[in-house]
């Protein structure tokens, strides 16, 4: 066998490996998005219940505006924002596209004189800003693939902490959330929300205004009181966002990873199609020389 | 008006039970409130304790709550818990090694950890002595 059809087989078997190793991971990435999307759902009741309350207990509390966290700081100097990136690669632009979204989000708030605190989930975005000597206010690694309420409420507990504490003891005043969220199984978008302070009070005031004639909140006795109820839910409530942001974020990454590994199966099987084009017009030539030697070696002994 | 009570009781991650009962009992921050028909509306926090969920043949089912609230109207119980699980969930062994482990720390502050083992290793007895 010529030197040229052997490299070419080689070729040949290294991407043919390289294939069975994406198109494995295609299948689980797109196992992976049905059983994030799973969650997703199965955390709706509660949100759907939590804000129900919620609304309730604020349109019963005395001054919601005032709360801690409803109130608008006078002056703003600091924001965190929480960055939802993949722990792991070969999910195409999907951590790029968060940290980019980040860095916008980061430049704008610049401009209105704020410093910005990352907060930073997954591992890929944590390298990005440790490889660029920017402190971080936090650093969740190791779930993105399968976030689990408890971490959520890790964080959204730090997030809390540093939102209560005062400006002046390197307190934050505004909590903004990156993240992707899945639209279906083709596109995701990355997204910026935020979540403290808090602006849901607002709409739900709106709900039970003109709402309120299809589905008035029920006269409910709350227990110890609607400001230590309210008290009690608030925190919750930004929990189940960061959670939320987790989830679906999660089942975007799987869909931008399962993405991205089919065009890798799809190039791969492009690539061995040519090779083997390559490699039998190689085994070709080979023959057709070789013929030509016997032919010339005949020839010469024959005259 | 219904003449059962309608319960859902949902965590953070996922629906937990729900079905028809004839009254639930939980515990809030001023005390343990039992709920039967007709209760007016309400909406009350739940501290770390076992919920009693009696259906109408007299069964009883039993959950850990671990923080959460829950909302009363119209015969209907809404349980929102952070996180929550079944009496058969609890995995006793793990409840108890958490429980030791909260005791030998003996945290002053943070008596969660101790409680949420306290209240799994409850609504594990109580199912089983139930049951047998």
């Amino acid at each position: 066998m010529g030197a040229q059809l052997r490299v070419y087989r080689r070729r040949i078997r290294s991407v043919q490996a390289t294939k069975k190793i994406t198109k494995a991971m295609e299948l689980i990435a797109s196992a992976r998005i049905v059983k994030a999307q799973n969650r997703l759902h199965a955390s709706m009741p509660y949100l759907t219940q939590l804000v129900d309350a919620v609304s309730a207990a604020a349109s019963h509390a005395s001054d919601v505006s005032k709360h801690p966290l409803t109130a608008q700081a006078e002056n703003q100097v600091r924001a965190a924002v929480l960055v939802i990136t993949a722990d792991r690669g070969l999910a195409g632009a999907y951590s790029s596209n968060s940290i980019k979204e980040a860095e916008a989000l980061t430049r704008n708030l610049d401009a209105k004189g704020m410093k910005v605190v990352p907060y930073v989930v997954g591992r890929k975005g944590v390298s990005f800003y440790r490889f660029r000597n920017r402190v971080m206010g936090g650093e969740y690694v190791g779930f993105t693939d399968q976030p689990t309420y408890a971490h959520a409420k890790e964080i959204g507990e730090d997030l809390l902490k540093a939102f209560m504490t005062p400006t002046a003891e390197g307190g934050v005043d505004e909590i903004h959330v990156v993240y992707t969220n899945f639209i279906n199984m083709a596109s995701q978008e990355t997204k910026v929300r935020r979540i403290l302070p808090l602006e849901v009070v607002d709409e739900v005031m709106d709900k039970s205004d003109d709402g309120g004639k299809n589905n008035p909140f029920p006269l409910y006795e709350f227990e110890p009181g609607p400001e230590e109820v309210l008290d009690a839910l608030l925190p919750r409530y930004v929990e189940q966002m960061v959670y939320l942001s987790l989830l679906t974020s999660a089942a975007s990454e799987h869909a931008a990873r399962r993405r991205a590994m089919k065009s890798a199966t799809d190039n791969a099987e492009e690539l061995i199609r040519s090779l083997t084009r390559a490699a039998n017009a190689a085994r070709q030539a080979e023959i057709t020389q070789e013929i030509s030697e016997i032919v010339g070696g005949a020839d010469a002994l024959s005259a | 008006m219904a003449d059962q009570l309608e319960v859902a009781v949902v965590s953070a991650e996922r629906s937990l039970w729900s079905g028809k009962a004839k009254s639930v009992s939980a515990k809030t921050p001023e005390g343990d409130v039992g709920i039967l028909r007709g209760h007016e509306p309400m909406l009350a926090l739940l501290v770390e304790a076992p919920l009693r969920i009696e259906l109408e043949d007299g069964t009883k089912i039993f959950v850990a709550v671990h923080g959460g609230f829950f909302s009363v109207d119209s015969d209907k119980v809404n349980v929102i818990a952070e996180t929550a699980e079944l009496a058969e969930e609890v995995d006793l062994e793990r409840a108890q090694a958490a429980l030791a482990r909260a005791k030998s720390e003996a945290d002053e502050q943070d008596l969660s950890a101790l409680r949420r083992a306290e209240t799994r290793i409850q609504v594990a007895g109580v199912a089983k002595g139930v049951r047998s």
